[in-house]
């Protein structure tokens, strides 16, 4: 794609909200996603972020403001939490046309794409988290959809999993250009591609890049200092490979591999995890 | 007295290869519908709720003696509603689920019965409608069962993508633009029309049985949703077959003895791991 071409806006809130019975969900939420452009949504329980996306998609109508969607636009969704009924038989080759026809070829590729090709016949019970995530990936992105909405794609994966789907997103957006809708389930991570980080906490409190959030005083009341010096942000480092189940394999045993994050926060009030 | 008991027999003899084989093929016919139907009700955890609206199905044929209307059109009409409420109540009522389901549930039961109590100008076999009477249904039944089965399975061959995605995330089917509560009010319909054209045949308190028991058995044979659905069909028509030739040979309720022989068949199923011959995943670096 050419990099100088306009991108496309794809989805437009202005002073969107939603207001269910007495109470106000979320309000005042401007937003505009593009194409190839990355929008982070972070912010505490309850702090409207679901609310956003599901704005963003079409699922709930805003009550006040507005959403505007471009024409036909294609959406593919990587739900926070699926858990599939051990009643329900289900293949991995049959998820991927859950919601919509495609060609063997374009289910295996999509599985390739995501390092998941050997797992086609594998009943979704039996994935592990990051493989479940995995697979759910390729499902959203065989659609070839415009915009791919991710709520919080990385929650109960183990890290070495979070840091390959990371690079995951990463590629989708690199070569697909489509745009990334993205709610983290952690405060204090955030993609370093991220071009917006929109914080939330019934309305927008803070925006901007990662490391403009990092800085901000609305973000630092929020959440605090400490919080805000442990706001880690991914970078991408290729100092790894994947084995196509997502196992991260560092380069020669040798090696450290840079995407250690420690969870523990306190340990690490004052350092800065911005790389 | 021996001569007049010879020739009933001989009578019913005669008569036997005509009713059998109706009751034969019009629970064939059911089963066909009740399996794939079935396979949603199990996906979906709505067992009690179907069992709800056949129950509701007595006050529907209650209904349509004292309003003479069509019993088909009634039944399927009540359970309709009785679904309807139940989603109405559902979303506002701060009663459980499954407290609503059992208030609903018995109380329609308790309703249609008072009600076919006052239904004096009229005879009503209560057993009938309770248990069924497959040996009983004609040739124009047979002809609602196919004629109505046939538009079920269309329908649920037609909405059989959207369904599915309803079933598995709600949240995910209408994200990508499907509709989840549309899919949902299409599977109630096509529950209360088999509840509707099945109650003649098995009877108001066994036929969620047919929806369940055959889908639960065809779990652990299946692989695919697709394929549980075919087996689910093709294991609720051994039932069929299977019950109603138990119950000619000893004589046993008709309906019952079908249900009884789904149980057999679904408790065979459980000595067989089959399912580990399914979706069994390549071994980890093998």
């Amino acid at each position: 794609m050419d990099a100088l071409a306009p991108k496309e806006t794809l989805i437009t809130l202005r002073n969107a909200g939603v207001r269910h019975g007495a109470r106000t969900l979320v309000s005042g939420v401007d937003l505009t996603i593009s194409r190839g452009e990355i929008v982070t949504l972070i912010g505490p329980n309850g702090s409207g972020k679901s609310t956003t996306a599901k704005l963003a998609t079409g699922v709930l109508k805003p009550t006040m403001g507005s959403v505007t969607r471009k024409p036909g636009l294609r959406i593919g969704y990587v739900p926070q939490k699926l858990t599939i009924d051990w009643t329900l038989p289900l293949t991995v080759e049959r998820l991927m046309t859950l919601t919509g026809r495609h060609a063997q070829a374009d289910i295996e590729a999509a599985l390739e794409a995501v390092g998941a090709r050997r797992l086609l016949k594998a009943a979704v019970q039996e994935l592990s988290g990051g493989e479940f995530q995995r697979v759910l990936f390729a499902r959203a992105m065989i659609r070839k959809p415009d915009l791919l909405v991710l709520d919080e794609p990385v929650q109960g994966v183990d890290f070495s999993g979070e840091v390959a789907l990371y690079d995951l997103v990463r590629q989708i957006r690199d070569t697909t250009h489509s745009g990334i809708l993205m709610i983290s389930h952690d405060l204090h991570v955030v993609m370093a591609e991220t071009d917006t980080v929109i914080c939330l906490n019934g309305h927008v409190c803070c925006r901007g890049t990662p490391s403009a959030v990092k800085r901000s005083p609305e973000y630092l009341k929020l959440f605090g200092e400490r919080a805000a010096s442990t706001l880690a942000i991914y970078e991408h480092h290729h100092d790894h490979e994947h084995h196509d189940d997502g196992c991260v394999v560092p380069e020669g045993e040798a090696h450290d591999h840079h995407h250690e994050r420690d969870h523990d926060h306190h340990d690490h009030a004052g350092h800065d995890h911005v790389r | 007295m021996s001569v007049t008991t010879i020739t009933t027999t001989m009578r019913g003899t005669t008569m036997f290869a005509d009713y059998f084989s109706r009751a034969l093929i019009a629970g064939i016919g059911l089963a066909v519908v009740t399996g794939p139907l079935g396979c949603f009700v199990v996906w979906r955890r709505m067992a009690y709720f179907g069992d709800t609206m056949a129950h509701s199905a007595l006050l529907g044929v209650a209904l349509s003696i004292l309003l003479s209307i069509n019993m088909t059109l009634g039944v399927f009409a009540v359970a309709a509603l009785v679904a309807g409420a139940l989603i109405v109540l559902q979303r506002q009522a701060t009663l459980s689920i499954d407290a609503l389901l059992g208030i609903l549930s018995h109380s329609t039961l308790a309703v249609g019965l008072v009600l076919v109590g006052f239904l004096t100008t009229v005879r009503i076999d209560l057993m009938g409608f309770l248990f069924g009477d497959i040996l009983a249904v004609s040739v124009e039944d047979i002809a609602i069962i196919y004629g109505g089965g046939a538009a079920i399975l269309a329908i649920l061959v037609l909405a059989w993508r959207p369904l599915l995605a309803a079933t598995v995330s709600p949240e995910l089917a209408e994200a990508e633009g499907l509709r989840p509560e549309a899919s949902r009010l299409v599977l109630m319909i096509l529950m209360a029309s088999v509840i509707a054209i099945a109650m003649k045949l098995v009877g108001v308190l066994l036929i969620t049985s047919l929806l369940i028991i055959p889908a639960a058995t065809a779990r652990r044979l299946s692989a695919t949703p697709e394929m549980m659905a075919v087996v689910a069909a093709i294991l609720g028509a051994i039932a069929v077959v299977g019950g109603l030739f138990g119950s000619r040979t000893w004589d046993t309720a008709s309906g019952p003895s079908i249900v009884v022989m789904a149980l057999i068949v679904f408790l065979v199923s459980l000595a067989v791991p089959v399912s580990r011959l399914f979706g069994r995943r390549v071994p980890h670096g093998a």
